[in-house]
């Protein structure tokens, strides 16, 4: 019987916005790596709560601070978020952080370090976050219909298994979920290198197809032609790719774009960290396709649960979106089991259909956003990546 | 359910190969399964290749183009036997 999400519920936070999130995280958030020390500081000081220390937010500018600033803010604006207190160097760009987060009618906190010192912050920012965490640890989960998670996806240590079993079954996923309302997100604009013809016709309007080969564009010409020293052979596929069996970019590519389906197709193509403004569908976004990059960014646009699919073994995490790892490769299962939450090997003995593989990773879906933590989650993975446009000035 | 696979095809129109268990051995008598349709069909392994490597479904020459997914992943830069590995080692990107 094919999947019907319309009575499927699960028990998540329903947000001052409308929007489901599947997570009660009380942020401690630094405007700039200067304010990480305070920022852990009161972390440590109030318990439940958590610091997200990143390396950036001093001397950035144009694109390249809207980007920051669009990170920071989507972090705490995130539905996985109850209430956020954030610590900045100065007065200014501390209080255009918080306001942004503030438009999601969440409880937000500022305070700066300049003319009080870290101390003071501390001892005050420490007050507010032990009201928010107390405040948020009584906010009571309701029933909230799984086509309304948000869930992204993105793949890495790829290999000639991804393709053939954990890319389809996100692919699969979403062939189910979208088409019910779900909103999903696929990005690595790099590594649609190959196949950039194959992913533009999968627009579901020109305008989203041209919007994309825009994109595709910009980074080949920007990021590749602009700083290549060679024919990216040796960096494309990678030498994991490589040792897994993939041999070409082409087909690196192919594999990668099966995380989409067979169906769906996407609506727009969004920014790096966008928010996705054309309601639910599936969503191309420029990013990196570095692992804790891309799932940040994806993260600061609002989505809720990442789908990774994983080959030669990634053990990613993210410190407010609970990761799923996917894999089929049965030496990887073997050896970090621990990483892999939704096992497809049955894909490759032919045990297990793309249909059973992609009904398992719904029911993960389901678990996790009833609060089930990830094998990343309980590893303590929580890598929090800026992408960086260019130097600082 | 039966025997397992030794090798995967994606697509009908593929003319490469992934093999999907440890430990194949050369000469083994391959059972070669083609997702898109379930088929079926026996092919001898002609060297020891590691799981998520490809395997050869003709002979190739240099400047063959190689097949998966029904798409172009690149060209042979060197010659495979029908059941050989095929890899960086004689496999390329058509695009630099």
């Amino acid at each position: 019987m094919p999947y019907d999400a319309t009575n499927k519920t699960v028990m998540a936070w329903r947000r001052e916005n409308g929007r489901v999130g599947v997570r009660n995280h009380v942020l401690i958030l630094p405007v700039d790596d200067i304010s990480n020390a305070a920022c852990e500081a009161v972390s440590n000081n109030i318990k439940g709560t958590m610091a997200i220390p990143h390396a950036y937010g001093r001397l950035q500018f144009g694109e390249d601070l809207e980007l920051h600033f669009r990170t920071i803010i989507g972090t705490g604006a995130n539905p996985n978020v109850a209430a956020v207190v954030v610590i900045g160097i100065e007065p200014s760009w501390t209080k255009r952080i918080a306001d942004g987060i503030r438009e999601t009618g969440k409880p937000v906190a500022e305070f700066s370090i300049e003319q009080n010192g870290d101390i003071a912050t501390i001892a005050a920012a420490s007050w507010k976050a032990k009201e928010y965490v107390q405040w948020a640890s009584e906010l009571q989960k309701e029933p909230c219909p799984v086509s309304e998670l948000w869930v992204s996806t993105k793949c890495r240590e790829s290999d000639t298994t991804t393709g053939l079993s954990s890319c389809p079954t996100v692919g699969n996923m979403y062939d189910k979920l979208v088409p019910q309302g779900l909103t999903g997100v696929f990005g690595e604009t790099s590594e649609i290198t190959g196949a950039e013809h194959i992913c533009e016709k999968r627009a579901a309007t020109p305008e989203a197809g041209e919007k994309f080969m825009k994109i595709f564009k910009a980074y080949q010409d920007d990021v590749i032609f602009a700083h290549q020293t060679d024919d990216l052979s040796d960096s494309q596929p990678t030498k994991g790719n490589i040792l897994g069996g993939l041999s070409t970019i082409e087909e690196k590519a192919l594999g990668n774009l099966e995380k989409i389906g067979k169906e769906v197709s996407y609506i727009d193509a969004l920014g790096p960290a966008e928010e996705p403004a054309k309601g639910p569908g599936l969503y191309f976004m420029d990013t990196s396709s570095a692992a804790a990059e891309c799932v940040t960014l994806m993260a600061a646009a609002g989505y809720v649960i990442h789908t990774f699919p994983t080959g030669q073994g990634n053990v990613v995490g993210n410190p407010i979106v609970p990761v799923i790892k996917i894999s089929g490769n049965p030496r990887t299962l073997r050896t970090m089991s621990e990483h892999i939450d939704v096992d497809v090997t049955g894909v490759l003995t032919r045990e297990q259909t793309i249909d059973q593989a992609g009904d398992a990773l719904i029911e993960m879906i389901e678990r996790v956003a009833n609060g089930r933590l990830t094998c990343a989650e309980a590893l303590g993975h929580r890598e929090f990546s800026m992408t960086k446009l260019y130097r600082s000035a | 359910m039966g025997e397992h696979p030794h090798l995967l095809v994606h697509d009908k129109a593929d003319n490469v190969g992934v093999v999907v268990i440890e430990g194949l051995t050369a000469g083994t008598e391959m059972l070669c399964v083609v997702t898109e349709d379930n088929s079926d069909f026996r092919l001898t392994a002609q060297a020891d290749i590691p799981i998520g490597h490809k395997v050869a479904l003709q002979d190739f020459a240099e400047g063959d183009t190689a097949i998966k997914y029904g798409e172009d992943i690149g060209k042979f830069v060197g010659s495979a036997e029908k059941g050989g590995h095929v890899h960086t080692h004689n496999l390329k990107t058509k695009r630099w």
